[in-house]
C-alpha cells in the first residue's frame, strides 16, 4: 500500500489543467502516463532525478481510475486532496444538473455509513 | 520599539469573495449580505488598528507543499510573494495577488524562533495560498502593507500539539514585542472552527460540530487556554471534523495576543461552517480613543 504515492498522483494532477482534463477524458489512460512520465519522478520537481521504489496496490490503482472516493477516503487518501480534484472533476456537471453542492452532498451521502465512526487515518 | 497594535483570529472561508462579489446578486446565497456586512466590521477592527506591517499565519493546503517535503513550521523571507495557485482560481474564483515582504523583519522573526527553540524552515520562493490570501481579501483588501508570511502545519498528520502552537504564538509575540522598528505591527492569522472536507458529514447545514464551535469561540474571546489545553486533543479535534485542526493557528494567534479578552467577537453561522471574527489590541484599542 502507498498512500503516499496515491497523494502524490492526486496532488500533482489536480495542479496542472492538461493531466487534470486526461483524467477525466480517460482515467486508465492518464494513470499509466502518469506512472511512466511524473510518478517516479523524484518528489515533484524534479525531472532528471528518479524514485525507483515506489507503485500503487492493485486496489489503489482501481480506485483511481473509477474516480472511486468512497475507496480512497478508507485507504486514507488525503481528504483535501480527493475533495479538490474530484470537485474539478464533477462539481460543474452536477451544479447544472441538480443545484449547487449537488456533488459535495453525494460525496457525504456516500460516506455516510463512517458517520459516528473513526475515519480511516490521512496520516503517512 | 514596534507596537503590536492589533491581532486578528478568524475564519477563512476560500468561497468569500465568489459568495459575495462575484455572483451576480441574484445568485447568492441568501446569507451573502449578511456575510459581506460581518467582514466589512471586522475589517474595521484592522483598519483601526492603523498597521504598517502584517505578520500573517497560515497553513499551505498542499500547493507548493507537498508531502514530499512538507514543513511543520515554515517562514518566508522575500521581497515580494506572488499569491493564488491555479487550483484556487479553479475552484473558489480568487484572484491572484503580489505583496510585498519585509525580508528584514522575516529574517529576525527567524532568527528569533531559532532562538527561543522553534527550529523553522525557511522559504526564498514561497507562493502563498489562501490561508494567506483569504483574510487579505477580507480584512486589508488593498493588499497594500508588506508581509511576514508564517506556515505551519495542521494539514498532513501527524501534526505539533496544541501547546505548542500556543508556545510559539508567544514566542512571535515577543520577537514582535523586541523588534526594533517602529512599525505598528498587526498578526493576523487563520485557521477553521470544526470542519468537514471530503467525509460524510461536509457541506451539511451548519458545521459538523456545533458544539464544539460555541466552546472553541468562547475559549478564545475569554483568552482561556488552560481549558483548551486541557480541552483541545487531536482526537477531540477529529470528532468535531475531520480537518478542524485548522484551530491550532487560532490557538496560535491566541498565543500572540495573550491569555486575554478578545476586544471584538463575532460569527456567522453559514452552510456548512461557523465563521468567527476576532481582535484583540496589546496596545489598547484604539476604536476606545477615537469614542473618547
Amino acid at each position: 500500500m502507498s498512500k503516499y504515492y496515491v497523494n502524490k498522483f492526486l496532488y500533482q494532477v489536480d495542479a496542472d489543467p492538461d493531466l487534470l482534463a486526461a483524467y477525466k477524458a480517460d482515467p486508465e489512460a492518464l494513470l499509466a502516463r502518469w506512472e511512466e512520465s511524473y510518478g517516479t519522478r523524484l518528489g515533484t520537481k524534479h525531472t532528471i532525478e528518479r524514485t525507483t521504489w515506489l507503485e500503487f496496490t492493485t486496489a489503489e490503482r482501481r480506485a483511481l481510475i473509477e474516480h472511486d472516493y468512497v475507496a480512497l477516503f478508507e485507504i486514507g487518501a488525503h481528504f483535501f486532496l480527493c475533495l479538490t480534484i474530484y470537485i474539478a472533476l464533477y462539481d460543474d456537471d452536477y451544479a447544472e444538473r441538480s443545484g449547487p453542492l449537488a456533488f459535495q452532498r453525494e460525496y457525504a451521502a456516500r460516506l455516510s455509513h463512517w458517520l459516528g465512526k473513526d475515519y480511516p487515518t490521512v496520516a503517512l | 520599539m514596534a507596537t503590536l497594535s492589533a491581532v486578528l483570529a478568524t475564519t477563512h472561508h476560500p468561497f468569500f469573495l465568489k459568495a459575495t462579489e462575484l455572483t451576480p446578486p441574484e445568485d447568492r446565497i441568501p446569507q451573502a449580505a449578511e456575510w459581506k456586512s460581518k467582514v466589512e466590521a471586522y475589517r474595521a477592527t484592522l483598519t483601526a488598528a492603523e498597521p504598517d506591517l502584517l505578520v500573517m499565519v497560515g497553513s499551505d493546503h498542499f500547493h507548493q507543499f507537498f508531502a514530499d517535503n512538507y514543513p511543520t513550521f515554515l517562514i518566508g523571507k522575500q521581497p515580494r510573494y506572488d499569491a493564488t495557485f491555479y487550483n484556487e482560481e479553479r475552484e473558489f474564483s480568487i484572484p491572484k495577488y503580489v505583496l510585498e515582504g519585509h525580508e528584514e523583519f522575516s529574517g529576525y522573526m527567524f532568527q528569533g524562533l531559532l532562538d527561543r527553540g522553534f527550529d523553522f524552515s525557511i522559504s526564498h520562493e514561497l507562493k502563498i495560498d489562501h490561508s494567506i490570501i483569504c483574510p487579505i481579501i477580507t480584512t486589508r483588501p488593498e493588499a497594500d502593507l508588506p508581509v511576514v508570511p508564517i506556515y505551519t502545519n495542521i494539514f498532513a498528520p501527524p501534526l505539533p500539539s496544541p501547546k505548542r502552537f500556543w508556545d510559539l504564538g508567544r514566542a512571535i509575540r515577543s520577537i514582535i514585542d523586541e523588534w526594533p522598528g517602529t512599525q505598528r505591527v498587526a498578526a493576523i492569522g487563520s485557521g477553521h472552527l470544526s470542519l468537514e472536507l471530503g467525509g460524510p458529514r461536509q457541506f451539511g447545514e451548519t458545521g459538523p460540530d456545533p458544539v464544539f464551535d460555541r466552546k472553541a469561540i468562547d475559549w478564545l474571546a475569554s483568552g482561556d487556554i488552560e481549558a483548551i489545553l486541557e480541552n483541545v486533543t487531536m482526537e477531540s479535534m477529529s470528532a468535531a471534523g475531520n480537518a478542524t485542526h485548522g484551530f491550532l493557528d487560532l490557538i496560535l494567534m491566541m498565543g500572540i495576543a495573550g491569555p486575554e479578552k478578545a476586544a471584538y467577537v463575532d460569527e456567522l453561522d453559514l452552510f456548512h461552517t461557523r465563521e468567527m471574527y476576532m481582535t484583540w489590541y496589546p496596545a489598547g484599542d484604539p476604536r476606545a480613543e477615537v469614542a473618547a
